[in-house]
C-alpha cells in the first residue's frame, strides 16, 4: 500500500473522528435536556405535562423513523442554512447531529426513568425545586446508564458517518466506497473495516470503563 | 455539636379527607374525616395495616399529598394550601426518613447528608461543619466517605436520619423506618430516634404496622383502619385498655400473651351446662401490675386459678401485666367481680368443657 494511501487513511480516520465528536457533543447538548424533559413530563411525574410529552415523543419518533441516508438528503436545504454549504465533511455534521439528538434523548429518557422514584420523593421532601432534583438527583443517579447510552450513540454515529459520502462528506466510510468498492481496491476496504472495528472496540471499552467508574451501586449479583 | 435552635412544632389534622381519582373514572377514598393532634415534642405513632391510610396521613405533613378536604397544620402553617417557595420552606422544617432509606447511590455518606443543605442553599464551609457533627451524632464517623452500597441496613438508616436532621427540622417523619431492618438493628435505630427526640426536642411522627415499635418509643398512638382513626390516646392508655377490635388484634401480637395451642383448639364460646373451666384474660395496669391478686383471690374466695400464659411489660415507663387464666366456670362471675373491684380488667375468652 502506497504512502499516499496511508495518508488518505489517516486523513479519513481524522475526518470520521471529527464528525462523530462534534455531532456527539451537539447531540448531547440538545439531546440530554430533551431526554430529561421527556422522562419527567410524563403523566404523574415531576413536571407532568402529558400533551407536550406526547407531541415531543411523536417528533422524536418521526425523526428516528427516517432512514439516515434519506434524512441526509431530505434536509439539504436546512444543512445549507446552518453550515453555509450542503456538501463536505463539516456540512455532514448537521444531519449527523439531527439523527443523534432524538437517539440520545431516548437513551437519556430511559436512563432517567430507571432512577428510583423514592429518591425523587426524598428530594421533594427536602424542599428541592424541580431543577435541583434534576441536577442533584436524577442526572448523577442516572450517570452510569447515561454513559453507556452515549457509548451506544457514538458507535451508531460512527456507522452513520460512513453514509455521508452521499453528500460529499469524507471519512472512513467514504474512502472505503470510493477506493475499496468503486476502484476495486479490496485491500483498502479491508483496512477501512479493520480501523472501524478498532474504533468501535475502543469507544466501547472506554465507555464501559467510565460507566464503571461512576457507578457506586453494589455490583449486580452480589445483592444489597 | 452545633447549637440546635429548632423548636418542636405540633401537627394538627383537622377533619382531613383524601380521595384519589381512579384510572377508570370515579374516586377512591384513602382517608376520611380524620382529626388528630400530634403534640409538640411527642413521639406519636400511627399504626395500621397496609392500605389503611397511614402513609397518606404522613405524606400530608410535608405536602407530598394534599388533602381534598379539611386542613393539615404544621405549627401555624397550613401545609395543604402552601405552594412553591412557601411549601419548600415548610418542607425544610420537616425531615423525613424512609423504609428503603432512599439514599443517593452516587454520593458518599457525607455527601448524602449534605444534600438537603445544598438544596437549602447553605454555604460550603457551614455544610462541612454541620455534616461532621451529624455524622458523629449517628455514629458513622468511620464510614463518612463510604458509599451506601458498602453499608448495612442499619447504617443506611442512620445516614437517612442524619440527612433528615441536617436542616434542623422541627418535625421528623418516619415512614416505616424500621420495617426493612432485623430486630436487633431496629432496636438501635429506635433508641437513636428516642435520643434525638430527647436531645433536640423535635416532634416525631412515625407510621408502622408493628405495635412493638409503638410500645418501644411512642408516647402517643393513633390506630387507623379503613381510612379513619378508630382509637387514639397515650400509648399506655391504648395498650392497657384497648377499645377497638383492630387495636386489640394489633396488641395480641405484641403483648406476647396468647392461648397455648392445646387450649385454643378446645375453646368454645358457650358456657357448658355443668362443670368446665372459664378462660379469662386479666390485665393489670399501673400500680396494680405488681400486686399478687391471684393469690388474694384464692385466699379470700377460695377460688383456684390456673395460669395459662402471662407477662409483665413496661409500656411508656409504666408496668403492664397481662395474664390468661382458667378457673371453675361456676365461680367465674364471682371471681371476675372480685378482680374488677380491685382495679383489674377482665375479659372472658371462652370455655373449656
Amino acid at each position: 500500500m502506497s504512502a499516499n494511501l496511508i495518508n488518505l487513511l489517516i486523513e479519513a480516520t481524522g475526518q470520521t473522528l471529527y464528525m462523530v465528536a462534534i455531532s456527539t457533543f451537539l447531540g448531547t447538548v440538545f439531546g440530554l435536556p430533551l431526554g430529561v424533559f421527556l422522562a419527567i413530563s410524563q403523566r404523574g411525574e415531576l413536571l407532568s405535562s402529558p400533551w407536550v410529552n406526547k407531541v415531543l415523543g411523536l417528533v422524536v419518533n418521526a425523526t428516528r423513523s427516517v432512514p439516515f441516508i434519506i434524512l441526509v438528503v431530505a434536509i439539504i436545504p436546512f444543512t445549507r442554512a446552518i453550515a453555509g454549504t450542503s456538501i463536505g465533511t463539516t456540512a455532514a455534521i448537521v444531519p449527523l447531529t439531527i439523527a443523534a439528538v432524538p437517539f440520545i434523548a431516548r437513551l437519556v429518557e430511559n436512563a432517567i426513568r430507571e432512577v428510583d422514584g423514592g429518591l425523587i420523593e426524598a428530594a421533594r421532601a427536602m424542599g428541592a425545586t424541580p431543577f435541583q432534583i434534576i441536577r442533584k438527583v436524577l442526572i448523577p443517579e442516572a450517570l452510569p446508564a447515561i454513559t453507556l447510552g452515549l457509548t451506544l450513540a457514538v458507535v451508531s454515529l460512527i456507522g452513520y458517518s460512513a453514509m455521508v459520502g452521499a453528500v460529499g462528506g469524507e471519512g472512513l466510510g467514504d474512502l472505503g466506497i470510493r477506493y475499496g468498492y468503486q476502484r476495486f481496491m479490496p485491500d483498502v476496504m479491508a483496512v477501512v473495516v479493520v480501523i472501524l472495528i478498532v474504533l468501535v472496540q475502543l469507544v466501547q471499552s472506554i465507555g464501559e470503563w467510565i460507566a464503571a467508574r461512576v457507578d457506586k451501586r453494589a455490583p449486580k449479583g452480589r445483592g444489597q | 455539636m452545633t447549637s440546635y435552635d429548632g423548636q418542636a412544632a405540633s401537627i394538627i389534622f383537622d377533619t382531613v379527607g383524601k380521595s384519589f381519582a381512579k384510572p377508570g373514572g370515579g374516586t377512591v377514598s384513602a382517608i376520611s374525616d380524620v382529626s388528630l393532634t400530634v403534640g409538640a415534642g411527642t413521639i406519636t405513632g400511627i399504626i395500621g395495616r397496609s392500605g389503611a391510610g397511614k402513609s397518606t396521613m404522613l405524606r400530608m405533613v410535608n405536602g407530598l399529598e394534599r388533602p381534598t378536604s379539611g386542613k393539615v397544620l404544621v405549627g401555624d402553617q397550613d401545609v395543604g394550601t402552601a405552594r412553591g417557595a412557601k411549601l419548600r420552606a415548610i418542607r425544610r422544617d420537616v425531615g423525613m426518613i424512609f423504609q428503603h432509606f432512599n439514599l443517593l447511590s452516587s454520593r458518599t455518606v457525607s455527601e448524602n447528608i449534605a444534600l438537603p443543605l445544598e438544596i437549602a442553599g447553605i454555604g460550603g464551609a457551614e455544610i462541612k461543619t454541620r455534616v461532621a457533627d451529624l455524622v458523629d451524632r449517628v455514629g458513622l464517623t468511620a464510614q463518612a466517605d463510604r458509599y451506601p452500597s458498602e453499608l448495612s441496613g442499619g447504617q443506611k438508616q442512620r445516614v437517612g436520619i442524619a440527612r433528615a436532621l441536617a436542616t434542623e427540622p422541627k418535625i421528623l417523619l418516619s415512614d416505616e423506618a424500621t420495617s426493612a431492618l432485623d430486630p436487633e438493628t431496629t432496636q438501635t435505630v429506635l433508641s437513636l430516634l428516642k435520643d434525638i427526640n430527647r436531645d433536640l426536642g423535635l416532634t416525631i411522627l412515625l407510621i408502622t404496622h408493628e405495635m412493638a415499635v409503638v410500645r418501644d418509643i411512642a408516647s402517643h398512638v393513633a390506630v387507623i383502619e379503613g381510612g379513619q382513626i378508630v382509637e387514639a390516646g397515650t400509648t399506655y392508655d391504648v395498650f392497657t385498655a384497648p377499645q377497638h377490635p383492630t387495636t386489640r388484634s394489633f396488641l395480641s401480637g405484641v403483648t406476647g400473651v396468647t392461648l397455648p395451642a392445646f387450649i385454643k383448639d378446645k375453646i368454645i364460646a358457650e358456657r357448658p351446662t355443668s362443670g368446665g373451666e372459664e378462660v379469662v384474660r386479666v390485665t393489670f395496669s399501673g400500680k396494680h401490675a405488681t400486686d399478687p391478686m391471684l393469690a388474694l383471690l384464692t385466699r379470700d374466695l377460695g377460688i383456684e386459678v390456673n395460669i395459662l400464659a402471662g407477662a409483665v411489660e413496661e409500656i411508656g415507663t409504666q408496668p403492664f401485666g397481662n395474664l390468661l387464666v382458667s378457673l371453675d366456670a361456676a365461680k367465674g362471675d364471682e371471681a371476675r367481680a372480685y378482680l374488677e373491684r380491685h382495679g383489674l380488667l377482665t375479659e372472658v375468652l371462652g370455655y373449656v368443657g
